[in-house]
Formats: C-alpha cells, structure tokens, sequence
C-alpha cells in the first residue's frame, strides 16, 4: 500500500504568490464512492447513462434553490482578489486552486446552460460543456476545496466558493459520482449514529473506561455519562472525541468542568456525533437526516440543553442551520409539531446550542472553576482558528466573540499564550488542509501542501516565541495536524484540544469534601443523582 | 480488485471479506510495508480481533494502549509505542494486518 510520492513544500519565510505550475495536481480525485454506500443516501450506485441532462437539470433546481449560488456565479467580475487566498493553491501552486478558477469550473457550465450569452456565444464568455473531462476536474477540483470560505472573506463581492463546491458535489452525486470517504461515513452516521460506526456497547464500555482512567489519574469521580434520561445537559461532540487522540484528552477535559460545575449532563449514542458530513456533500436533505437524529435524542432524554463539543463544522451547522434544522434555537416552523415540542422543551435562559467553549468561558468568568495554570508552564500555546467557527458562527454573542472566547480560555488556563501571525488567524485563518471532507489518505498529497500555509505561521511562532503547543476546538484540524505536523518537522503531539489544556489545570473538588462555591451562585444539581442513574442503565 | 494470497482486498488494501483473514494474509500485508512482525506486533493484532469480535469495531486509541499496558507492560502503553510497531498508525496499519474494516471519521 505505498503511498504516492510527492514533494512536501517548502516552508518559506513569508508566504508568496507561487509560480504557475499547470496540471500538478490533477488526478482523479479521491477514491469514489460505490453501490454500497450510495444507495442508502439515495444516490444512484455508480455514473447514470444520461448524467449530463441530469446534471444540468440539478444545476437549475440549485441556482433556483440557492439564489446565493445563482449570485456568486453571476457576480465574479475577475478582479483576482482570491487568486492567493487559497491555501491550496498556495501550496499547490495548480492555478485551477485558484478559487476563481475552482468556481470558474462550475460557472463555465452555468453560463452555457443558463445565460443568454453563453448559449449563443459561448466562445466569447468562457461558456463550456459539461463533458466527461470537465466532470473529471469537478470530481479532482471540488474534492481540493475544503470549503473553508477564506477566499471569500477578500472577494470584493462576497462570493463563496464553498457553496459552489457544495452544489457540484451535490450534482455529482446526483449523477452517481460520490466520494467515498465522505458517503461510507454519513451511511454509519445515519444508522449507528456515529461517523465511525462505534455501536453503543463498544462507545459504553469506552467510556467506563475512560472514567476508571481519570478517577485513578486524578482522584476525582468524574462521569462521562451515556444515555442518562432528565439530564439538563446533552452534549453532542465528535465521535472521534471517544476514539482518537489528541480528541479524547478534550473529552476528559469537559467531563471535568461538568463535574466541577456540578451540573447533570449526558451523551447519547443514539445522536452519538457531533459532525455532519451532509454539509459537506451540500446535501440539505441529508444534512437534516443527521440533525433529526440529535433532536430525537434531545427528546427522548429530555434534557434542557443541547450543548455542542469540539468540532468545527458542527458548530456551523449547530449554531446556523439547527434552529430551521430540528428546533434546537429558535425558528422552527409551527407545522413541525417535534421541533415545536423541542423548543418548549428547552431552556431559553441558556443559548441554544450553547458552545463547550461558551460553556466553560461562562464558567471562568463567574469565578466557579479554579485552575493552577502552572500545570501548563510546560507549554507557549498558539491557538488555531478553525474555518468554520471563525468564518460561519459566534460564541457569547459579542462581535468576535468565536476569536475571543476560546483565547480567554486559553489565558485562564495557561501562563504563556501568544497569537500566530494576523494575516493567519480569526477570519483570516488558513485552513488545517483536511477539512470539508478532505481528511482522508487518498487526499494526503493536496492535504500536506494545503497544510503549508497554516505550518509557515506556526514555524514563526515556533522560531520567534518558543511556542511548542497548538491549541483547536475541531476534531478535523487535530487529526490533520497529528499526521501533518511531522512532515514539515514539527511534533506530531504538540496539537492539543483546548480542554486538554483545561484538564491539566483545572482542581477538582475530590470526594469527601464540600462542594463549596465561594461566590454564592450555585445552581448545581447533586452529582450523585446522575451517578446513580448511570450506574442503573448498565 | 488486488488480492493479497487469494484473498481480493480494497483500493486502500483492507479485506474486502473479513472472514477472509489468516496469518498468512497478516504476514504478507506486512511484508508489503516492510514490517517484520514481531511478538509485540502479533499481541496488538490477537488484542484487535480479540475486540472486533465483541464489538464489531477497533477499540478506540486510548482502550487499545491501555489494554497493551496491562499485556506488555506499561512503557508500552502508549500511542507512541504503538506506532513504532505500526508506522502507518496502530489504528490503520493495525487493522489492516488484523483483518478488520479501517476505521474512518474524523481521525
């Protein structure tokens, strides 16, 4: 199984426009997806015979669908703001990583199909034909895009080239041509209830190891509860959180703040994944399948709060979409009676969804939890801002608040922070190069050179301030960074979970002795209750 | 489709039909990536089906390197070790030579 050689990049001193180097990254894309696990998402199991028609006809029903598709195909006027906002063009050096030129797939085929100009005319306006070769960029190309929306924070217009990437892979499914990383997931996704298809005994047994482990490290009853009916909170996070590492050291480390907050709270394995790879196939319908199921949850355990961990892209779609979604928020339409019933349910004291991140921050602020930040002077952190939550969402409800809140944590719980490069981080953040559905083996050549920009900045942290740590609230960017960290000679273990570096500093209260809340503001329920209720379900 | 001694394998050389799986296959596998399987390689690989067979799934990191920690002792038990068996990753490269399905997710 030897994988593809290829040269890893080069880390400059400054990041610079590369020279062209045309056609280096074709291919044919990632690995497709087959019969199997098409069929279960409704795709057609391999290419249909009248692709193209279809292909055309879905192309219509989006643009008609998504009016933000139709302006963003309709409003690019070719200034070239974008050109060298790519990561993966900045490391790829493929001009079609342009972003224009990525769109530019897409649009060449509106404008022939769609516009008065390139049905007459096409020559003069770029306007192509949806043949087998442009289908094959699409599948290459679009699958080069980790819909991270940077680019669209300089285009003068606004246009987004995730959204384009998100509707031609939706037309390339459509027509059978799936990617197989993505739709094998979001088949265990809708069926087990997680991305990795971790049935409810292994992810039970998991987790009561995993609370042997803290109990015996750290001489606290810290639960990590499944399944536990009439919990006020359910806590919806990356599976990986329970699988991998660094992920499941940020799992310990929100087991602790509950704990220490006292609050009851719960997991779900039948909503057991916080990730929601239908964004990335730009499947609505899909992309709702995965959120129902985390209503049902919310439902069924009647919690009164839907909380989401340390995952990326599920905070997009948590803190835009889950309010028309599944009734999590506000906006639920009246004719859907379970989504009525969930905004009833919940309580609007609290933001829903609330962030881990907003959770915790709150928590800081009202002096509740007490940390020794010493037990991280080991560590200079830098955080790393990840797309989705930096360019699609919020924490706290202040303008940047998803900048803010998760460096405040950061400071509370340790001595030495300091910021990468500003052009790199907050809504300007390069990308991890795995997201989007990217984060996968067969893509590993445009992943690591996807990676260069975020490793540039993070070299001159580590040069100028002696940063060894890399902090992220995204279970996407840690994986990446752990498998790309060693090939620009870095410590593949210097990424961190944000709560990791929580765990490490927060005191526990340990058994025995009172609860004492020195401010006065307890709302805690009694942690034994839970306990017991976890201990009758087993 | 690949084989590897008879048996087909996918594009990313996991078993296509787990029941497929021998010794033999597990030695050719890593012949492959250049690993001489060792005691210490055969005690993850017996622990991974071991698990698959209860769980239908490969144990997550941590259970896996706690459980090697109580078998080989607890200077082994941990990620780093791990790879040092499986370079491609305990969880990837593992799971191949064992014959289960690769774990994929956000990992």
């Amino acid at each position: 199984m030897a994988a593809k050689e290829f040269d890893i990049p080069k880390l400059p001193t400054y990041i610079e426009i590369p020279e062209l180097n045309h056609g280096v990254m074709d291919g044919d894309g990632p690995f497709k997806s087959v019969e199997e696990f098409q069929k279960p998402l409704g795709f057609p199991g391999e290419k249909i015979d009248n692709w193209q028609e279809v292909a055309i006809a879905k192309m219509g029903e989006l643009k008609s669908k998504y009016r933000s598709v139709q302006v963003f195909l309709d409003s690019c006027v070719k200034c070239g703001a974008c050109t060298d906002k790519c990561h993966y063009f900045l490391g790829s050096s493929d001009p079609k990583n342009m972003p224009v030129a990525r769109q530019d797939l897409f649009r060449s085929v509106y404008r022939r199909h769609f516009t008065f100009a390139g049905k007459y005319f096409p020559k003069l306006v770029g306007a192509k034909e949806l043949d087998d070769d442009m289908l094959d960029d699409w599948y290459n190309y679009f699958h080069q895009c980790s819909q991270c929306r940077r680019c669209s924070v300089f285009c003068p217009y606004g246009i987004d080239t995730a959204e384009i990437s998100m509707a031609a892979r939706e037309i390339l499914d459509t027509v059978g041509v799936g990617q197989k990383y993505c739709n094998q997931i979001l088949g265990k996704a809708l069926t087990v209830g997680n991305n990795l298809g971790l049935p409810e005994p292994a992810l039970r047994d998991t987790l009561i190891d995993l609370e042997e482990e803290v109990e015996e490290d750290f001489g606290a009853p810290v639960k990590y509860p499944l399944d536990v009916k009439g919990a006020e909170i359910l806590l919806i996070t990356p599976s990986a959180d329970f699988f991998a590492e660094p992920h499941i050291d940020g799992l310990i480390g929100y087991g602790k703040v509950f704990y220490q907050d006292g609050v009851s709270w719960t997991m779900s394995s039948y909503a057991s994944e916080g990730a929601n790879f239908g964004m990335f196939i730009g499947s609505y319908d899909i992309m709702r399948k995965a959120a129902l199921r985390i209503r049902k949850a919310a439902l069924d355990l009647e919690v009164s709060r839907v909380m989401v961990g340390e995952c990326g892209h599920a905070w997009r779609v948590a803190y835009s979409f889950w309010n028309t979604l599944s009734g999590v928020g506000a906006g639920a339409q009246s004719s859907d009676e379970h989504a009525m019933r969930l905004q009833k349910q919940l309580d609007d004291r609290y933001p829903q969804p609330q962030h881990i991140i907003e959770y915790t921050h709150d928590l800081i602020q009202r002096g509740k939890l007490n940390f020794d930040k010493s037990e991280n002077d080991d560590r200079t952190v830098t955080f790393h801002d990840s797309c989705n939550v930096a360019r699609a969402t919020n924490m706290g409800g202040i303008e940047g608040g998803q900048f803010i809140l998760p460096r405040d944590v950061i400071k509370a719980v340790c001595n030495n922070y300091v910021d990468m490069e500003r052009s790199t981080i907050k809504e300007s953040t390069f990308c991890c190069g795995g997201g989007g559905g990217l984060l996968t083996d067969d893509l590993m050549e445009i992943r690591v050179k996807g990676a260069m920009p975020r490793m540039q900045a993070l070299k001159e942290v580590e040069k100028n301030e002696g940063v060894n740590t890399l902090a992220a609230i995204c279970a996407i960017c840690k994986s990446q960074f752990s498998k790309v960290l060693p090939k620009f000679d870095f410590d593949p273990y210097m990424i961190v979970s944000v709560h990791q570096l929580v765990s490490a500093a927060i005191i526990l209260d340990k058994p025995q002795t009172t609860n004492s809340s020195p401010d006065g503001q307890t709302d805690a329920e009694e942690p034994v209750i839970e306990a017991e209720e976890t201990a009758e379900t087993e | 489709m690949a084989q590897i001694c008879g048996a087909e394998v996918d594009e990313e050389g996991f078993l296509v039909d787990l029941k497929d799986w021998n010794k033999e296959i597990c030695i050719q596998m890593a012949k492959d990536d250049d690993v001489e399987l060792t005691e210490e390689h055969w005690g993850v690989i017996d622990f991974l089906r071991d698990y698959f067979e209860e769980y239908q799934i490969a144990p997550a990191v941590r259970v896996l390197t706690k459980a090697i920690a109580k078998k080989m002792g607890k200077d082994k038990g941990n990620s780093k070790y791990l790879y040092s068996l499986f370079p491609y990753g305990p969880g990837k490269q593992g799971c191949r030579f064992a014959g289960l399905p690769k774990p994929t997710g956000c990992i």
